[in-house]
Parts: C-alpha cells; structure tokens; sequence
C-alpha cells in the first residue's frame, strides 16, 4: 500500500531538502519496506515509501507526467486504472511504467482538480503541479487511506501517519485535550484535529488546494441521501437485488486486480461470508482466507468461519487470540493506532495482518463498510424503535420490541427491560434531533470522562457536541431518520475508529493491504438511494443484501443473529498475571505525572477491578480508555525522541524496549 | 456498620469512585443521575447476595427495590425479614 510524506515551503522561506525527509518517510518504514524515493525542486519535496504490488518492477515513486511538470506520491490503489490508462493511451499520453500511480499525472493534466471523481479506489495522494505550484493533497471518499498534515512556519508538513510529521514538528507533541474529551464521547475525533495538538487530518472525501496564498478545502464527496420520498429508487425489489448483485460483484472483482496473490478475512459473519463467496464464483484465483479466534466462546466465531470454509473449499489460517496475547500487544498497537481507544479489539485485527504477513500475503479483501451501508448495525433498530417509541412515549408495548435487540444480554430477559428502556429511553423527547440514534451510546460513552483530572473535565458535552454539529451538511435535517443514523455512523465510529485504528493501521503494522468491496462508491452511492425499508425491513438488518446474495450462504448463516465483533477488554489485563507496565503507567504516580485522570478514582476502579466486581460496558471502555491514555503519552511524549526510527532496520518500539532506553 | 452505610460505601466505592459522601443522596435515582449504566445493576445483584444473602428474581428486578440508597436499603431489610419470619 506504501507511505508517503512531504513538505511544501509554500511562504517561500526554507526551502526542503531530502535531509528534511529522510527522518519523516523513515517512520513509515512498516507501510512500505521495499523501498524510497524522493523529488526535490524549489519549494516542493516529495517522499514515498514502497509496498510493491502492482507494477512491481518498474512502479517507483514519485511517478511524473510527459514533460515532469507534474509530479505525484500516492498511497492506495487505483482500481479502475485499467480503463483510464486506456482512454489516457488514446488521447495521447505516453506511459514510462505500467503501474496504477501514473494515470493520477495524466488524469489531471486532462481534468484538472476535478480528476477525482473518475477514479475508483482508495488513496491518499500528493499532487504537485509545478507549472502553477500548487500542492494537491487528497484523500478517498469514505476514508479508507489516512493523511495528515501540521502547518508550521510557512510550510505545510504532510505524511500517511502522524509519526512521520513529528520529525517535522521541532517540538514534543502534546496530548490536545479538546479532542481527547470528543474521543471518550463519540470513540473518534470531530473534524480535522486529531489528539495531537496541531496536527490535522485531511478529512474523507477532501482535497487541500495549497498555495503560495494559503489552504484551501475544498470537499469533492460526501455521503448523501434523499430529501424526499420521490428521491429513493422506484423499482421493483427483484430489479434492485439483481443491480446490487452485478456492482458488488464488479466491486469485488476489480479489487482482486494485483500482481501478488490476495487473501480475505472472513469473521464468520454474513458481510466477509458473501464476500468470500463472490470472490470464490466470480474470481479465478485461489483462495486463502484469515480468521480470529477467542478462547472465551462468548467471542468466539469459529465454528461457523469453519463451516464457510468447509463449503468453499478455501485454505484457511486462524489466529487464536489469548487474553495474555492481547495485554502484551497494547502497547505496539497504541504505536501503530496513534491513539487513545475504548476497546482492545484493534489488537487481535493487529495479529491477524500479522498471520496474513506471515503466510506470505500482502493484500486482504475484508467485509468492513456493510453495516454502514446497508444497514446492519443493532444501533439502526435501536433507533428505529425508540423512534416508534417516542410517538407514544408512555407507551409499554413499544419498548419492549428492545428485548429483541440483545439476545446475548443476560439482562435482556425479564425485568431487567425496565433498566434497557431507562437507558435507551433517552432523548426520547427529541426524536428530530440530528444524532438521536446515537444518544444512548455517546451518553454511555461520555461518563468515562468522569475519571478526568479536573482540568482535563473543562471541555464539556456540550462543547463537543456543538462542535459535531458544526460538521453535519445543511441538508441532514431533512433527510429519513435511518439515513441520518447511517451518515453519523459513517463519519463517526467508521472513518474516525473502525476505518484506522482497528482498520488502515493495524493492517500496514504489517505491511498488509487491506481492500473494502462494501466501500466501493458505487455501492455507497447505490445503497444510498434504496430506501430504509430496503435495508431493515421491519427489525431484519441488511434486508437486500441478504436477498441478492442469500442464495450463496448456509442457512446457519444466513439466520444467525448478528453478533458484534469484541475482544476481552479488562479479562485480557487481570488474567494470570498482570503485565508490568500496567502496573506502572496506572500507578498513582504516573497518573499524576502525566496529568490526564483523577488518580484516587483510578486507585478504585483498579480495587474493584482487581476484587472481580467488574462487569458492566462502562467500566471496560473506562479501563481501556485510561490504559490506552497513559500508553499513547508515554509513547508519543516521554519517550519520543528513542522510539522516532532513525535507523531503517530497527523494529517497532514496544513498551519494553521504550521503558529501557 | 448498618445496611444503609454498607450500601452507601458499595456504591461509593464502585460507580462513583469517590469517599466523598456528598456525591451521593440517600434517593437518589442511580438510573436518572447516570450512577449506574443497565449493565451495572448486575453487579448491584452480586453485591446484596454476597454481602446480605438476599437471592433477588427476577420480579424483583425493578426500580421499586434497587434503584436508590433508600430502595436498596428497604429491600434489603424487606427481604431479611422475610428470611428471618419464616425461620422462626
């Protein structure tokens, strides 16, 4: 997939040298080890680091055009590059290599900034025009491929990971707690900051224009829906599957274009379930597929992985994760991640790229995105029933529908309703607010900030929220309830936490590319278009997809309740041992060294940890939100300066490591 | 230490994370001020059986008896009572 960096002296005051970007693209070893490049000219400088897999021999980066007066370093994949090579080839343009990267030069020396929206795929690109001296830096529509960027004495510092601009950024990085407060409520950051003080993220579906006058942002894509009933496609159901049954099939299969065999995940759910068996009948490569596996059957999926494998016929590799495992690979997945987290489920997605790494495999095809866009989430039936609740809030029949929503919860049987509707029974008086699907969980979320230190408690709900809002496009409030729930799922949990922390980065960690047919934006942009009763029909989640690709599935897993993908969270630290460096960053006087939480309330959260009488969500997201907290400080602060890589061979720092040097 | 003191010091202790007895009132709903989330009240559960031998059913599992200091603390002396009645 690769890793790029740069830097653009737009105020005309230092100009870059490869000195300068040697230590950034150094950082980004992990995204590509096969190699640098670098380009050099006037205020521009471009770095890129290579994972190899199409084009091997001659697709090194930077790529020009014709004449080298534009100038390009690209991390992601073009999918459609065969058909705009082709038509670029007819138009005139002469190709040096035959990888996907040189059809960007081509494409805007055709179509200028508006290039973007001819191609299809996932990417994070730096396009340097030098006849204008402009810098484009860009990334895919849903959020696939990371960017950032810090802007600092007249130059703009880009790079794929935000440990590529710390070399840049001439002081220690600092913890922003604006964003802090937004991560503990809505699991990601809001808009372009990130948790590092100064640092932006160019946001999905952008592009940066910058020039010698500045940044612009300009927005070329966004998830849309209809804003009234006539906008929803008007076709018979059997039509609809049958169009959704060609575009994912065509989605899926120019994503198996590669020069290196490709794997898939397969968690045992429907979405890897269909995608596995697409890429079985529609492909004509063999297959190997990866899976994760638990110890505690509660999060175990194994048998029916086992059952998809058996009628596919695929090879197959498991990970078992063990609660040990996940305790000792926090710290190296809080290096990759670059961020605080609510849950350790990033770490067994960490170790299965690693399985993939190993067995020899660069490019994986994963199920991820289906929820978003079709529908799947228990959150959409969360909503829709408080929803149809709040019409008639005194209501007792209504809520009781939520019973049917958990069956894995103990809770949900008998009485204990009472307690699901308390909690699932807020913001019932404002069922026209933009985010009322996602009260109950970012209310849930948000009391993990009562263990911040007072200072850090400043920035408030309110704050947080208002600055959510800010983000919304002007036509959400007259869009159907259920697609606002899925466009805050899309922007929120997918791009800002499932997309990188558990996505992009615990995928690169080990050079594994990762590849989302479910994200295609033809299959957005389809799906969008299909009303919600075509997504869940009454309470059954996914309802067209099921009907295009049903057909290909055993019926076990076809009917089987949708479960959420989770890892042991306080089990995996409190096992047989406790690592060491628990014990020391949540010790009382790290706490307060670092500053962030309350050290006495931490003490007994740790005492009633330790005493077993932990069961419920919030004290699991407070214990990996802490943990996750004080790992990310002393990884990005304290020990900055041993664990930026100096040196290309030298290994991920883990915790160990840091703590000695 | 009574009843009421013990459960004082259990919800202190494990969902407010503080000594400070201000933070909590005798009735104060746990559900409506955010004390304790759906999943929590389970732990509510294991802590009357361990520490005052009340077995709770289901039926039983309503705001009525768990949802504050002062429910608790009645529920509690409701269902001893009842324990200690029908030894006698």
């Amino acid at each position: 997939m690769c890793g790029l960096a740069g830097i653009f002296d737009f105020a005309g005051r230092a100009r870059p040298s490869e000195h300068d970007l040697r230590p950034m693209i150094a950082q980004l070893r992990h995204r590509g080890p096969d190699g640098d490049g670098f380009y050099v000219q006037d205020r521009i400088g471009l770095a890129h680091a290579r994972l190899s897999i199409i084009d091997l021999a001659g697709g090194a980066q930077p790529i020009r055009n014709e004449t080298g007066s534009v100038w390009v370093v690209f991390n992601g994949e073009i999918f459609n590059y065969i058909e705009l090579r082709e038509a670029l080839q007819a138009k005139g343009h002469r190709f040096y290599t035959s990888s996907d990267t040189e059809v960007l030069v081509h494409l805007y020396e055709e179509e200028g900034e508006a290039f973007v929206h001819r191609l299809n795929g996932q990417f994070a690109i730096a396009l340097w025009d030098a006849e204008t001296r402009k810098l484009l830096l860009i990334r895919d529509r849903p959020g696939i491929l990371p960017l950032y960027y810090t802007e600092r004495d007249g130059r703009i510092c880009f790079g794929s990971e935000v440990k590529s601009l710390l070399p840049a950024l001439g002081r220690a990085p600092e913890l922003d707690p604006v964003s802090l407060d937004q991560l503990m409520t809505f699991w990601s950051t809001v808009g372009e900051q990130t948790v590092f003080k100064g640092i932006k993220q160019v946001l999905p579906g952008q592009m940066l224009v910058v020039t010698e006058g500045g940044v612009q942002r300009k927005t070329y894509w966004d998830w849309s829906f209809p804003e009234t009933e006539d906008g929803y496609r008007d076709a018979p159901v059997e039509q609809l599957a049958d169009e959704l049954h060609e575009l994912l099939v065509d989605a899926t299969k120019i994503r198996l274009r590669s020069d290196v065999p490709v794997g898939a995940y397969l968690s045992g759910g429907l979405d890897s379930s269909i995608l596995v068996s697409i890429i079985r009948r529609f492909g004509d490569a063999k297959l190997h597929t990866f899976s994760i596996g638990f110890a505690d059957t509660d999060l175990d999926e194994s048998s029916f992985q086992r059952e998809m494998v058996a009628q596919l016929g695929t090879e197959h590799s498991e990970v078992r994760c063990t609660n040990e495992e996940i305790a000792e690979q926090f710290p190296q997945t809080i290096w990759a991640s670059e961020s605080p987290m609510l849950r350790t489920a990033p770490v067994p997605m960490k170790l299965l790229s690693g399985l993939a790494h190993r067995s020899n495999y660069r490019v994986v095809l994963t199920g991820e995105g289906a929820d978003e866009v079709f529908g799947g989430y228990d959150l959409f039936k969360e909503a829709k029933i408080r929803q149809f609740w709040s019409r008639n809030p005194q209501s007792r029949m209504r809520p009781a529908l939520l019973k049917r929503l958990y069956p894995y919860l103990d809770l949900s049987k008998a009485q204990g309703l009472v307690y699901l509707q308390n909690f699932f029974g807020i913001g019932l008086d404002q069922p026209d607010a933009p985010h009322f699907s996602h009260m109950p969980r970012w209310d849930t979320t948000a009391r993990t900030k009562d263990f911040l230190a007072a200072e850090y408690r400043e920035a408030s709900d309110e704050r947080a929220l208002a600055a959510l809002m800010e983000s919304l496009p002007q036509s959400l409030p007259r869009w159907h309830a259920f697609n606002r729930a899925q466009y805050m799922e899309a922007k929120s949990l997918m791009a800002g936490y499932l997309l990188s922390s558990q996505g992009d980065r615990m995928l690169m960690a080990n050079s594994v590319e990762g590849r989302f047919p479910y994200l295609d934006h033809r299959v957005i942009e389809f799906a969008n278009r299909l009303h919600p009763k075509l997504k869940m029909k009454a309470l059954t989640e996914k309802y067209l997809l099921k009907r295009a690709f049903g057909r290909y599935l055993p019926s076990r897993i076809l009917a089987r309740p949708k479960q959420p993908y989770r890892a042991p969270d306080i089990a995996a630290f409190f096992g047989s041992r406790t690592p060491e460096y628990v014990q020391e960053l949540l010790s009382p006087t790290t706490l307060r060294r670092y500053g962030y939480f309350d050290a006495e309330k931490v003490r007994r959260l740790l005492e009633k940890i330790r005493a077993g009488r932990t069961i419920g969500f919030k004290d699991n997201m407070t214990f990996v939100a802490i943990l996750s907290t004080q790992v990310w400080h002393h990884l990005f602060v304290e020990k900055i300066k041993e664990n930026l890589n100096t040196d290309a061979s030298r290994p991920t720092p883990t915790y160990r490591t840091a703590l000695r040097s | 230490m009574s009843i009421e003191a013990k459960i004082r010091q259990f919800i202190l202790d494990n969902y407010l994370f503080s000594s400070d007895q201000s933070l909590l009132a005798n009735n104060d709903s746990f559900l409506q001020k955010g004390i304790i989330d759906s999943t929590g009240i389970l732990e509510v559960i294991q802590f009357l059986t361990d520490e005052f031998g009340v077995e709770v059913q289901d039926s039983e599992m309503v705001p009525e008896n768990l949802d504050s200091v002062s429910n608790l603390v009645a529920f509690v002396a409701r269902k001893s009572g009842v324990r200690e009645a029908s030894n006698a």
